[in-house]
């Protein structure tokens, strides 16, 4: 598709959401000798902001909500903050604000990430003392709730976020419930394997890990406080707080019926970082980054991805901030990431590199299970695709390096220090491209 | 003064704690956590725990510009 506008180098950067991609993104065109205009607008009012501390050590360690991240000085940027973007028209290159402003742009970055899913019944989620964690303010609302000891809080969903806030409860004195409906927690990123080994850990701290139980009903008491949960075999757990963890929804919505192509998955976009229109030809001059993009992965045989996690919000936004200056596909490049994010609960440090999910098989490399300290590889037709390590960070960039390299599964041993491996299945559910 | 770690390439091997204590700690045998928003009484403190991660896994920015809000909350 010639676009010829797109080879004259752009005056106007216009990025709609104000977090860590959006943030990402502009540090990266000012670096690259943009000296054009850079608007970022975002809904919330805070200046962008990192999120993972918020179910981490804000809590626990009582310190400040306020996880402004870090800024050169030298951004020159135009902000609108606390105004939501409302609309695109891709034609006449204009963004529209909900406050009545339109900016026209050259290049359009959107990176408006995700909002934590409610509770699916809106009279119950309203309930006085049911949460839900995504952002500063949710962060705000939790820290009085859980320093006034709520007698037991019941966090709705055993993923990284429900398992970091039960880890964070506990290490507060706290009696907590998590309420899972899959076999173990953290299957979806983690595999059967080591989620059921984490099922282990969880309860070996105290928690109340209610596993393959779904939430029926939360109920109130005569205050309109919240009181308890039914469960749907007809148990009962009484709770003071409720925390919803059912993971999180894409802000597309104020994309839709514009000519872009989104769907439950996020907004579309090819490897360029370039957001794809309705018939799947780019949209000139709009990109997307971050928890919002649905994106083909080149490591995951070009098969589409949503990934939510920290260092592909910044990579990407960097790729397309590279891509947004580059004039032509010539120019370009294709964000190659390969996706990795930690998480902490527990005392465990976790951290993956590679996208464990896709995998049909595994084997611990490194460490023993027993030991809490271990590194376990995944693999995919017969190549290693990732690995994962329960507090033996140190090992992972050699085999992040073997990944790379595209080594055969299990990693040829002697390649790195190890002991014998055995394959096991790596407990996935099927893959969903 | 602000501080963010790029946890995927931290290593835990504790620099920044010895460098600044007040603001990185190491929980377990390997969990950084630090205070993202830490007194400025420790800059410089937090400038050599910067130059001491041996992966450069740390920013921190002593004067953030002031932003203004659009908001009329
Ligand atoms: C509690 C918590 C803990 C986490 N912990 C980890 C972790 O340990 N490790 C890890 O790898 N990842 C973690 N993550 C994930 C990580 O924070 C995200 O991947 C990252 O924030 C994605 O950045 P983003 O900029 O793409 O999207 P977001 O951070 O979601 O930002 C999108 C921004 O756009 C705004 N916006 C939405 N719609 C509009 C609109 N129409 N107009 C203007 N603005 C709009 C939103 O309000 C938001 O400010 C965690 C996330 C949470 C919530
Ligand atoms: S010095 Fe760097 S690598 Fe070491 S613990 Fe601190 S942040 Fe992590």
């Amino acid at each position: 598709m010639a676009d010829p506008s797109s080879f004259a180098p752009p005056s106007r950067i216009v990025v709609a959401g104000a977090s860590l991609a959006g943030l990402s993104a502009a540090k990266r065109l000012r670096q690259l000798g943009y000296s054009g205009d850079l608007v970022l607008i975002g809904d919330e009012p805070y200046p962008p902001y990192d999120r993972p501390p918020l179910s981490k050590q804000v809590l626990t360690r009582r310190l400040s909500t306020d996880t402004t991240l870090p800024q050169p000085r030298d951004l020159d940027i135009d902000w609108r903050l606390g105004v939501a973007a409302r609309g695109v028209d891709l034609t006449a290159r204009r963004i529209d604000l909900a406050n009545g402003d339109a900016l026209d742009y050259d290049r359009l970055l959107i990176a408006t990430g995700t909002r934590a899913r409610p509770w699916p019944k809106p009279d119950e989620a309203s309930i006085d003392g049911v949460l839900t964690l995504r952002g500063r303010d949710d962060a705000d609302r939790l820290v009085p709730r859980l320093a006034a000891s709520p007698g037991r809080v019941l966090i709705i969903g055993g993923g990284f976020i429900g398992c970091e806030l039960a880890s964070c409860c506990r290490e507060m004195g706290l009696a907590v419930t998590i309420v899972e409906s899959e076999r173990v927690p953290m299957r979806r990123a983690l595999g059967e394997r080591i989620g059921a080994f984490m099922a282990g850990v969880i309860r070996d701290h105290g928690v109340d890990l209610r596993l393959g139980a779904m939430v029926e009903r939360i109920e109130a008491d005569n205050a309109g406080a919240v009181a308890a949960v039914m469960l749907k075999d007809g148990k009962r757990i009484g709770c003071d707080l409720i925390i919803v963890a059912l993971g999180a929804v894409r802000n597309v919505e104020w994309l839709e019926g514009l000519g872009l192509l989104t769907s439950a998955r996020g907004l579309r976009c090819d490897a360029f970082c370039r957001a794809l229109r309705a018939n799947e030809s780019p949209a000139p001059g709009v990109f997307a980054a971050g928890d919002v993009a649905h994106w083909p992965l080149v490591a995951n045989d070009g098969h589409l991805v949503t990934v939510e996690h920290w260092g592909n919000a910044v990579e990407q936004a960097r790729m397309a901030a590279h891509n947004m200056l580059a004039g032509d596909i010539t120019g370009m490049r294709i964000h190659q990431h390969l996706p990795d994010f930690w998480s902490s609960q527990f005392g465990l440090n976790i951290k993956c590199v590679g996208l464990a999910d896709s995998a049909e098989e595994m084997a611990i490399a490194q460490g023993s299970v027993e030991g809490r300290r271990f590194l376990a590889v995944f693999g995919r037709k017969g190549r290693t695709i990732a690995a994962l390590s329960i507090n033996s960070a140190r090992w992972l960039p050699a085999y992040r390096a073997l990944i790379e390299e595209g080594a055969p599964f299990p990693p040829i041993e002697g390649a790195v220090d190890q002991p014998r491996m055995r394959k096991e299945a790596a407990g996935f559910a099927s893959i969903d491209t | 003064m602000k501080v963010v770690v790029d946890l995927n390439r931290c290593q835990g091997y504790g620099q920044c704690v010895y460098a600044a204590p007040k603001v990185f700690q190491l929980k377990g045998s390997e969990i950084l956590a630090y205070d993202p928003a830490p007194s400025d009484q420790w800059r410089d403190e937090v400038e050599r725990a910067v130059h001491a991660c041996p992966v450069r896994a740390i920013s921190a920015e002593f004067d953030n510009p002031p932003v203004e809000s659009a908001s009329t909350e």
